[in-house]
């Protein structure tokens, strides 16, 4: 009992250290990929100017958390990322978002070949009422990968990537349903992740789930962020300082302020900011 | 100060239950009334017909004497036909109600396609056998055949099944969707892989309920000119036929009295038929269908 209490004594400490050298990381390689360029970008939902001027880049491993109160945009900035916006019929949109260098609101940019960059992860977990092995070799399968050999490979590494192998390999074929709320949204990105993406959206992940569930999705995120770009859209401001290397703060479909997530969290430059994360209004 | 007084509750008590139980009365005399009429109808329809209920009968062509008269040539004819209508009205309805439901933009025009189809599956049977008559049996000389006939009842059960069917697709979440265009799958994709398996148990049960409805429709065979005395099957898609409820109809209106036995072992059969047709569409339901 002593022996495991020292034990996590001794992972936070790791922890606390890794988390010091990835700040480090930060200062010293301000000159990361950019993936998402946003310049001048608008949204309206018909009437309504859902997003405003929106100037944001997006570099590449980080894991840039957006936040602020429900109605903000954030969710529709992030939906726009992968033209998911493009579902509601009454939206358009004006300026651009860069995804590697190519607008991908240009009239000959294929959706399809975004998404199969840019992975989701939505709010409720959204698994197939399929096996656990349909839902993950779902992706894959859409793009053409037929040979059952590379598929089990595939669905295997996905669900390792997700920290959920060990509690699914045995029951692979059973109903992805049969799992808990956690799980389902583990399977939701380890199914994410075997479309083999580029970056990964992330709309309010943990929302609908209990703090367990969240840890793991939040420790999974960390694991994550050394292969993949990583957006997280979310309401829990504790969440946004624990995982995310940049933060924006959205209000009223403006950017208020984007910039490394510690110094969002201590020493924000406008008033919003530091009213909306000291709790005084959301 | 309170606002609910406790002795002005009291003495509205005994009116509020009182009316409560009336109501339920009223409620369960409905349901019984209407159990009744059901029971009745069937004992008599069962003990009528039970005596003419045989093996001969089944296999048999129809006759002038009641003794000798068949339903062979009507139940054949009526399988045949449900094998022209299953097929044309399912592929149809199934496809309109993709079109309309994940296709098509959502705009004035197609809010009225969409509540017009809902309005045509009221429409009178007899209004879509003047249609068949008009367009298959005249315009496109198809004759009083099965083709004609099973088009005719295709139109009929059209609106039904496209119904079925769009509250079927309308039933998948849009969250499966999501799920699936979120990996770049392609409309198609998403339809065939997500969308239809799921929306297929709603969409079997619909298309089953709306074909027994087609079983036991009469007024469009009458219009159309259906013959009833047939002593052979059909023997090609333009022959002529008969089916289940004409046979049923013309014995029911025969002077002699036996005839209105054969009639009723008729109605026993095309009640048969529709009972397993209808526990085929509830055994679909039960076993497929999926909870989200």
């Amino acid at each position: 009992m002593v022996q495991t209490m020292m034990k996590n004594e001794n992972n936070i400490k790791i922890n606390v250290q890794s988390s010091q050298n990835v700040g480090e990381e930060i200062t010293a390689t301000n000159e990361k990929n950019t993936v998402f360029g946003t310049n001048n970008f608008n949204l309206w939902y018909g009437e309504h100017h859902a997003l405003k001027e929106i100037n944001l880049d997006i570099k590449e491993n980080d894991v840039t958390a957006i936040i602020g109160p429900s109605g903000c945009g954030k969710s529709t900035y992030i939906k726009a990322l992968n033209r998911m916006v493009e579902l509601v019929p009454i939206v358009k949109t004006n300026g651009e978002i860069n995804y590697r260098g190519r607008n991908i609101f240009d009239a000959n940019y294929q959706v399809e070949e975004l998404r199969t960059h840019v992975g989701m992860v939505f709010q409720k977990p959204n698994p197939f009422p399929k096996s656990i092995y349909d839902n993950i070799a779902y992706g894959p399968r859409i793009h053409g990968i037929k040979n059952k050999k590379v598929l089990d490979e595939i669905v295997e590494k996905s669900l390792r990537g997700a920290a959920i192998w060990d509690e699914v390999k045995d029951r692979l074929n059973q109903n992805a349903y049969g799992l808990s709320g956690g799980q389902q949204q583990r399977i939701c990105i380890a199914r994410c992740l075997a479309i083999e993406p580029d970056v990964i959206l992330m709309d309010e992940p943990t929302s609908a789930l209990d703090p367990i569930s969240t840890l793991k999705v939040e420790e999974l995120v960390q694991e994550l962020k050394g292969n993949y770009s990583i957006v997280i859209v979310t309401h829990n401001m504790q969440q946004a300082a624990r995982i995310s290397d940049k933060t924006a703060f959205f209000l009223n479909g403006e950017v208020v302020e984007f910039d490394n997530t510690d110094k969002i969290f201590s020493t924000p430059r406008d008033q919003r900011t530091e009213d909306y994360i000291s709790g005084r209004f959301g | 100060m309170r606002y609910i007084d406790d002795s002005v509750v009291m003495k509205r008590m005994k009116t509020r239950l009182n009316k409560n139980k009336s109501w339920k009365a009223l409620f369960l005399t409905g349901t019984l009334f209407a159990l009744l009429c059901l029971v009745i109808l069937l004992v008599r329809i069962v003990t009528q017909g039970i005596g003419y209920l045989d093996w001969d009968f089944i296999t048999s062509f129809a006759s002038r004497s009641p003794e000798r008269a068949g339903i062979k040539a009507a139940l054949i004819g009526s399988i045949y036909m449900m094998c022209i209508i299953a097929p044309v009205s399912m592929i149809l309805g199934v496809s309109t109600a993709i079109y309309l439901e994940e296709y098509a933009k959502k705009n004035k025009i197609n809010d009225f396609i969409r509540m017009n189809i809902s309005n045509l599956a009221g429409v009178p049977s007899i209004v879509f056998g003047l249609l068949g008559l008009t367009i298959f049996v005249r315009a496109l000389a198809l004759g009083k055949s099965l083709l004609a006939a099973g088009f005719t009842m295709s139109l009929l059960i059209l609106p039904v099944i496209i119904v079925a069917a769009q509250e079927a697709i309308r039933a998948v979440p849009k969250e499966q969707r999501e799920a699936s265009y979120g990996m770049g799958a392609t409309k198609w994709q998403t339809i065939t892989r997500v969308v239809l398996p799921a929306a297929i148990p709603g969409i079997l049960t619909g298309s089953i309920l709306a074909l027994s409805r087609a079983i036991g429709e009469t007024a469009p065979l009458v219009v159309i000119g259906i013959p009833v005395i047939l002593r052979f099957l059909p023997d090609s898609l333009l022959s002529e036929f008969t089916a289940l409820p004409m046979q049923i109809y013309d014995w029911a209106k025969r002077p002699q009295e036996e005839f209105l036995y054969v009639a009723s072992a008729g109605i026993i059969i095309l009640m048969l038929f529709l009972v397993i047709m209808n526990s085929i569409a509830i055994f679909i339901r039960n076993k497929f269908s999926k909870r989200y």
